[in-house]
């Protein structure tokens, strides 16, 4: 049972406000499932006929995700200054209960994003993937990561002037690993590996993801309290 | 009373530190052979290493300071992280390019992205991200909190970036040349000497560039602090 006074169901009451303020613009889930496909289209328009080994294929499908997540995912506390309501949110929760709402928020965004995107990049790009399974885990590891370190950079980058221009370029050298790691594995299980073979890369990913969740947790607040 | 005391301190460290890199100058270029398996460019590697373990060193001090500002929210650790990084940039930029002009004449070509090329590019990325977010932020309590939480997170991502790289490129860089035995150690006594000497001479060059960059930003906060005071 979740405790009406506890953490996690304060998360999830920040996650279900997250979600009813999202549907009621959708400004996010526009900007982020346009851009994907507006972006699906170009790489495979400007590829065409050409055949791709699974290593390309793998890194086009992360720069899309990765490009995706950089202009949707800041959209949770940017919201929360520009329509001034980040100094209610800091009175009615505990900052660590906003940010595991927040994070939610974005990966569920980001899975769902990917629901659609996928299916279509395996359409259009004419890709067969060779073990399901393990192409799933590792699209759900790397997005995870991915939200994981956008969400505490969206609330760094809501506090600075330049919203916009920063987001990537703060976002892009701390996810790196992430994005290195996504792309081995992505190009394993197109190929067909194992779930062995690709066992380094789930847990060094696993381990990215605790670390910057836990270093985040502790971190949150002094940026989100000023 | 104090302030002039460690100010004398600092400048007797100035002339020290001078003569001592005179030393290493000359040792580099006249009293050391070269190693084996290179020739004269081997001699890089007196500015090229100790250039790297200044940044490594800056960028270390800075995410220090970075933890105590969180933990007592004293503006002199702030002071102390930004001077750091911005001398542990200039450093890294410095070491880029000394490997660079090696690589131009050992490898073939300045750029090939081998890891350890790729780690510091990376490296300069996020320090040059660091300097952006300070120049977007207003306050300067937000400055300093904010971007000690950023220079945290990058840090921790560092021993990630350690171990990814490598995996997807393979390295020519020497490894750890200073201890290396499989060839019956390519340094020398000689070599080790100078090279030793020119790491400590370049700690103490950060240290004597830090302590300048420390307190012209002091008297930066102070005059900015003066100035509200006169406007209001």
């Amino acid at each position: 049972m979740i405790r009406k006074s506890g953490l996690l169901y304060k998360s999830f009451y920040i996650l279900q406000k997250d979600l009813h303020q999202e549907f009621r613009t959708r400004y996010a889930i526009n900007a982020i499932f346009l851009f994907a496909i507006t972006t699906l289209v170009v790489v495979s328009f400007s590829i065409g006929a050409a055949e791709l080994s699974q290593n390309i294929l793998s890194s086009l499908l992360w720069i899309i995700i990765f490009f995706s997540a950089m202009t949707g995912l800041s959209h949770v506390f940017v919201r929360e200054e520009e329509q001034q309501t980040a100094d209610t949110l800091k009175l009615v929760a505990p900052p660590v209960a906003i940010y595991l709402g927040k994070l939610l928020f974005n990966i569920l965004l980001l899975l769902g994003l990917e629901l659609i995107l996928i299916p279509l990049y395996v359409v259009f790009m004419d890709m067969s993937v060779g073990n399901l399974p393990v192409f799933i885990l590792m699209i759900v590891l790397g997005s995870t990561g991915v939200s994981a370190v956008a969400t505490i950079m969206a609330a760094i980058i809501s506090r600075t002037s330049a919203k916009g221009a920063l987001f990537a370029v703060l976002s892009f050298p701390v996810m790196l690993p992430v994005l290195i790691l996504s792309i081995q594995g992505t190009a394993l299980a197109i190929q067909g590996s194992s779930i062995s073979a690709g066992m380094d890369e789930i847990q060094m990913l696993l381990l990215f993801i605790i670390v910057i969740v836990t270093a985040s947790i502790l971190l949150f607040e002094f940026v989100w309290i000023l | 009373m104090k302030k002039n005391q460690s100010n004398k301190w600092l400048a007797a460290m100035k002339i020290f530190t001078f003569f001592w890199m005179i030393f290493v100058i000359i040792g580099s270029l006249y009293l050391t052979p070269e190693a084996a398996g290179f020739k004269s460019t081997s001699r890089v590697i007196f500015y090229h290493v100790p250039m790297s373990w200044v940044a490594s060193l800056a960028f270390l001090l800075a995410a220090i300071s970075g933890i105590l500002y969180l933990r007592t929210k004293k503006l002199v650790y702030d002071i102390w992280a930004i001077s750091s990084v911005e001398i542990g940039f200039l450093f890294s930029i410095l070491a880029t390019i000394t490997g660079s002009l090696w690589a131009k004449v050992e490898w073939g070509a300045f750029w090939n992205w081998d890891p350890r090329e790729t780690s510091i590019v990376v490296l300069l990325m996020i320090y040059a991200a660091y300097f952006a977010l300070r120049s977007a932020l207003e306050s300067r309590e937000q400055k300093a909190q904010i971007s000690a939480v950023y220079s945290i997170l990058a840090f921790i991502t560092v021993p990630f970036l350690i171990f990814v790289v490598p995996r997807i490129l393979f390295t020519l860089h020497p490894q750890n040349p200073v201890f290396t035995t499989q060839t019956g150690s390519i340094m020398s006594p000689k070599i080790k000497l100078i090279f030793f000497s020119s790491i400590f001479g370049f700690t103490l060059f950060y240290y004597w560039l830090l302590r300048l960059r420390v307190d012209l930003e002091k008297i930066k906060n102070n005059l900015l602090a003066k100035k509200r005071q006169d406007n209001f």
